[in-house]
């Protein structure tokens, strides 16, 4: 009788496993772009870009730590990315004392287009350009204008792919606000 | 589920159809068999005993040789309808959703229909892994099922058979010995036996004789090369076991290498060489004007330091240069950068010149390099072109403000601001390709478009699989699977001597019984042993059908 048992698990755990084998992998194949992608949770990759306008300057993710991070990706072609850079720097005036920072990282274009652009729109935030494509692969950005929220503890908050309006972004930066002592 | 006593004594499991010990048959059906199935050797198929709970039911399932033949069956289907149109990998379009409309506008409503089935993408739709998934799970289910019965019933065998499992084997031999010392018999067989290469094994007045047993194994290990197979492929799933990726590099950029972490590529130069032969005929009637020689692009491999982060690209570390080409690869740390694709001639750099309308007084020249241009541009004291606008894939106005659809410079436009000794105030001057519109009426003077400067574009895939090791192994045990089932085969003699000195015989091969004929034929002549005859043939025979093989693999 035993024997039978034995044998019953045995079948069991057998059968539970290559079941599982192929839940994995039509699991992981199926979310296979989106695991290489940036998870929400995810610890956010660490990078480094000069300032557009200083090149003293070095956003440094991690020189950001205690802060709420909006790191917005963008190119000056991207329609929706120009429609919410306005609303931007209108909150970031606002949440910047509330220690929030925005960087918007413009997607390997050059220096005279992007200065040109922004001071056109008249925005105020700080601004990189990511030459390499290096910060763009690591955050695996595909479709602009892309936003990754990460919170005070470098975390990954949120992934917003598309255009914010004005409300939204508020209620985003409120999300990454560091708690007040 | 009850036992089955045979006569013998032993208690065989439930299904068993010929005694584990002696050999009896034990079910009806057997017995009234004139020469056995001795398929698994008669042993309890395990999944064939009990049928009771879920985990049986599912068990059974898989373990049937029906349906993984049919799993089979549907696989081969399902990817061959995979080949009927093209697969999404060779469709050109970007997004998902590109994908969808080419499908339906190509191919109609069945296109739609096997873009939605997830046929366009095969190997990628969940159903077709699930299939595969069952595959290997009723190949691994089936191998246990029946091969760890058929491995103990092997090692467990009995020399001494039971008369009735003898007499109803295919090759049966039964009298007294043609001359000699029948007590002698046995000692010769066992000689002769054992010059043959068999293992023999003796007990008391019987003689086990047995070759190549591992044959029986082939298929079993096929299975597990299978499988290693399918965990290879499982495994490209996994982070790190496998990249493929393409990208883009122009000439003189410098990129991140996408799925290669912490390493660049710079584009030093793309080269495009061409045969210059005559045309030939099947040049013409393809109509094709110039044959390819070589693609190559020059490249610079950099590497980051390694404490450096992403985006930080002030110190990187020339790793190698080489030169790709079609089928040399630049190899480095188990990535292959291949060179798949170029585009020429992109706008790099554009040269006008200032020109006086009316006189055509060319006041100098400004050359604008599309990837860093200037804001101003100085020709001298009185004289200059500012930069007021870029649009390097000039799409028309939006609110009156030029609009680009890309960054790539498709269709570069420009603002310029000419500043003369004449117009000190300067004039704006908005300029694209074909077509320039001065917003303040008449300009004094022009941008003369003169010349273009272009560089080319090379596409580049990345690769790295780490699982090739593991098809390999996979491939050569399954090879290697067929090779001992094929060209192997199991052959056993059963001799037994009776209290009178008569010579009971009978033989078993899985397949390939003209060998243990041969060999039968050999020891006969030696031990003067009674002729043995073929059952099966001989039944044939008097049925007046032709011999026919049996060819019982497993």
């Amino acid at each position: 009788m035993n024997k039978k048992r034995n044998r019953s698990i045995t079948r069991g755990v057998i059968l539970v496993v290559l079941i599982a084998a192929i839940v994995y992998t039509v699991y992981s194949s199926a979310t296979k772009d989106k695991v290489e992608l940036l998870q929400v949770g995810d610890e956010a990759p660490n990078f480094e870009l000069v300032d557009l306008y200083d090149s003293e300057i070095k956003h440094r993710l991690s020189d950001y730590e205690g802060k709420g991070i909006f790191l917005n990706f963008w190119g000056t072609w991207c329609e929706p990315c120009k429609k919410e850079m306005p609303a931007m720097s209108n909150q970031y005036a606002i949440y910047k004392d509330q220690g929030v920072e925005v960087l918007a990282v413009n997607i390997a274009q050059t220096e005279f287009e992007v200065k040109n652009f922004i001071e056109g729109l008249g925005v105020h935030f700080p601004v990189a350009i990511d030459e390499t494509r290096d910060v763009m692969t690591e955050y695996n950005v595909d479709l602009l204008p892309a936003t990754i929220l990460i919170n005070p503890e470098g975390e990954v908050e949120k992934i917003i792919t598309g255009e914010m309006n004005e409300q939204q972004i508020a209620s985003y930066m409120e999300s990454i606000k560091p708690e007040q002592e | 589920m009850e036992k089955i006593i045979c006569a013998c004594g032993h208690e065989n499991p439930f299904g068993t159809k010929l005694c584990e010990k002696c050999g009896r048959p034990l079910t009806e059906e057997e017995k009234n068999q004139k020469v056995l199935d001795m398929r698994y050797d008669g042993t309890a198929i395990r999944s064939k005993t009990r049928n009771k709970s879920i985990v049986d039911k599912i068990w059974n399932f898989f373990s049937s040789v029906k349906v993984g033949v049919s799993l089979i069956f549907i696989n081969l289907v399902a990817a061959s309808i995979g080949t009927i149109f093209p697969q999404e990998f060779f469709v050109n379009v970007a997004t998902e959703a590109e994908r969808e409309i080419y499908y339906e506008e190509t191919y109609g409503s069945l296109g739609k229909l096997y873009y939605a089935l997830g046929l366009s993408d095969v190997y990628s739709s969940w159903w077709f892994q699930i299939l595969v998934g069952m595959l290997g799970i009723s190949i691994i289910i089936a191998s246990l099922d029946r091969g760890i019965p058929l491995h103990r019933s092997l090692k467990n065998q009995r020399v001494k058979r039971h008369e009735s499992f003898m007499k109803r084997q295919r090759v049966v031999a039964e009298g007294s010995i043609t001359e000699g010392d029948s007590s002698k018999t046995l000692d010769l067989v066992e000689e002769q036996m054992k010059k043959l290469k068999y293992n023999v094994r003796r007990e008391g007045n019987a003689i086990l004789a047995e070759r190549g047993r591992f044959a029986r194994y082939g298929p079993y290990i096929n299975h597990v090369g299978l499988i290693v197979f399918l965990l290879g492929v499982m495994l490209r799933l996994l982070p790190g076991f496998y990249v493929d990726e393409s990208m883009w590099v122009r000439e003189g950029d410098i990129r991140a290498i996408p799925g290669m972490e912490g390493y660049f590529i710079e584009n030093e130069k793309f080269i495009l060489e061409l045969h210059d032969n005559e045309k030939t005929e099947a040049q013409i009637q393809q109509g094709v004007n110039a044959v390819a020689k070589n693609y190559q692009t020059n490249v610079k491999l950099y590497k980051q330091p390694d404490d450096a982060l992403p985006g930080q690209t002030d110190n990187l570390e020339l790793v190698k240069e080489y030169s790709i080409r079609v089928n040399h690869p630049l190899q480095h740390e188990g990535y292959s950068l291949y060179q798949m694709d170029f585009r020429l001639n992109e706008l790099k750099g554009m040269n006008f010149t200032l020109t006086n309308k009316e006189t055509g007084e060319e006041l100098g020249d400004v050359k604008v390099d599309l990837t860093n241009p200037q804001k101003e541009y100085v020709i001298d004291e009185q004289t200059k072109v500012d930069l007021l606008g870029y649009y390097p894939d000039f799409s028309g106005f939006k609110n009156g403000e030029p609009q680009t659809a890309t960054s790539n410079p498709n269709n570069p436009a420009f603002i310029f601001k000419m500043t003369t000794p004449e117009k000190p105030d300067g004039e704006v001057s908005f300029v694209a390709i074909k077509q320039t519109i001065e917003p303040n009426g008449d300009n004094a003077y022009k941008m003369t478009f003169k010349s273009v400067e272009t560089r080319n574009m090379s596409g580049l895939t990345v690769h790295k699989d780490k699982t090739i090791p593991i098809l390999f192994v996979g491939g050569f045990i399954f090879m290697l699977g067929v090779a001992i089932g094929s060209y192997w085969n199991h052959r056993r003699i059963w001799v037994e001597q009776l209290q009178d000195g008569t010579i009971r015989l009978a033989a078993h091969a899985n397949k390939n019984w003209f060998n243990i004929k041969k060999d039968l034929t050999a020891i006969t002549e030696y031990a003067h042993l009674p002729q043995f005859i073929d059952q099966v043939e001989k039944e044939n025979d008097e049925e007046g059908q032709k011999e026919k093989e049996g060819d019982n693999t497993l």
